[in-house]
């Protein structure tokens, strides 16, 4: 059989097993194995994509995943169980770090080192990836620091908090525009991930620190619809549906703990009502 | 990217998204951070996209320097999520 044809069915089973993982999450005795289930369907989708790329720079790929196998479990085992919520929150913001890497890499080779012209599906796929992921890189960086009393987890609030955001995510759209019309210009790029990255920071800044495990949850949605976003730029299938799958069961899932904690989603994320300080410890 | 391969995509998109939203439902509260931590490492499947930027070969600069600072990103992402999560989960296991 066609080696491409046995690579999309690996991301069918992928897939598959993405779904059936979450959905045995959900309750207590299945929820270990429903993990497991899901980080099997993370090696097939790897492998796969492995095989796809008939990696030529194999020894530097295996370095780099390396290191971050290395990082990742040294952190996951020495974290103590009372810090969960701040973990996962320093994971997520590296997976929307990954993600913009991912969208300007793919721009930098189109426009900048082939010099091609972008088309305009994959010039917006990039921008709303760079967006998302930069917005979750910051704003998980904050969520963490709150939490962790790196900085006050009280809410930070300043007058005209609302327009400034407001006026940033204009000025991120007209860049975004304006990178299309002409993708060889990497300065309105630079200013796109600059935006993103403040804007991260300013949407999260006035939410106060008992809020966070929410936040933390909605942000992580958000890292799953840019991972969705770069599943568009790269034509990837596991990549939208996988991405899709995490950003809206982590809407809803957000939903349900702000219900737990007598909050509303609209309240959380204009902020400023949390005013409790202090950390918010484990919720779970 | 053609318009037909797009719409193809948008299926994808549109009924995975409501897959995902049927997903959760009357979820324990001491499962909410497990899940969450769950989805998290779900959410590193941007991984796939690193390794594919990684690999573009003859163009050794700027794309493939970000491609493989996102796939150790991405893996700290993917490995870290499980490991914590299962470290969650296993807790949950010695209460009962």
């Amino acid at each position: 059989m066609d080696l491409t044809i046995l690579i999309q069915i690996a991301y069918l089973i992928s897939s598959v097993l993405f779904i059936v993982g979450i959905k045995m999450m959900n309750k207590t005795p299945t929820a270990r194995q429903g993990n497991i289930y899901s980080s099997i369907a993370m090696l097939i989708a790897i492998v796969a994509t492995l095989i796809q790329v008939n990696v030529l720079t194999l020894p530097e790929m295996f370095a780099c995943m390396l290191i971050g196998t290395v990082i990742g479990t040294y952190y996951a085992k020495k974290v103590p169980m009372t810090k969960m919520p701040e973990m996962v929150a320093i994971f997520n913001g590296f997976g929307g770090l990954a993600s913009l890497f991912v969208a300007v890499s793919d721009y930098w080779l189109r426009s900048i080192e082939k010099g091609q012209d972008v088309d305009t599906i994959t010039g917006i796929s990039i921008i709303l990836s760079v967006l998302i992921g930069g917005v979750t890189f910051t704003g998980s960086y904050i969520a963490f620091a709150k939490l962790n009393g790196n900085i006050s987890g009280r809410a930070i609030v300043f007058k005209g908090q609302h327009p400034l955001n407001l006026a940033l995510l204009i000025v991120s759209i007209i860049a975004g525009i304006l990178l299309l019309l002409e993708p060889q210009m990497s300065m309105y790029m630079y200013i796109l991930i600059f935006v993103s990255l403040l804007l991260g920071v300013l949407t999260v800044i006035p939410i106060g620190g008992a809020d966070m495990p929410v936040v933390i949850s909605l942000l992580n949605s958000y890292s799953g619809i840019a991972a969705c976003f770069t599943g568009f730029i790269l034509n990837n299938q596991v990549l939208i549906i996988s991405g899709a799958l995490v950003g809206t069961s982590g809407i809803i899932l957000t939903q349900i703990m702000c219900k737990a904690m007598n909050r509303s989603l609209v309240s959380v994320l204009l902020g400023g009502f949390g005013q409790t300080t202090g950390t918010a410890g484990s919720n779970g | 990217m053609s318009v037909e391969n797009l719409i193809i995509l948008l299926y994808i998109l549109v009924l995975s998204s409501y897959v995902g939203f049927e997903l959760i439902a009357k979820v324990p509260p001491t499962l909410h951070t497990p899940l969450m931590s769950g989805a998290n490492a779900i959410s590193g499947i941007t991984i796939v996209g690193a390794i594919i930027c990684s690999n573009e070969l003859g163009y050794t600069t700027v794309s493939k320097i970000l491609g493989m600072l996102a796939l150790i990103l991405a893996t700290i992402n993917v490995v870290g999520g499980y490991v914590v999560t299962d470290r969650m989960l296993q807790m949950f296991k010695k209460k009962k």
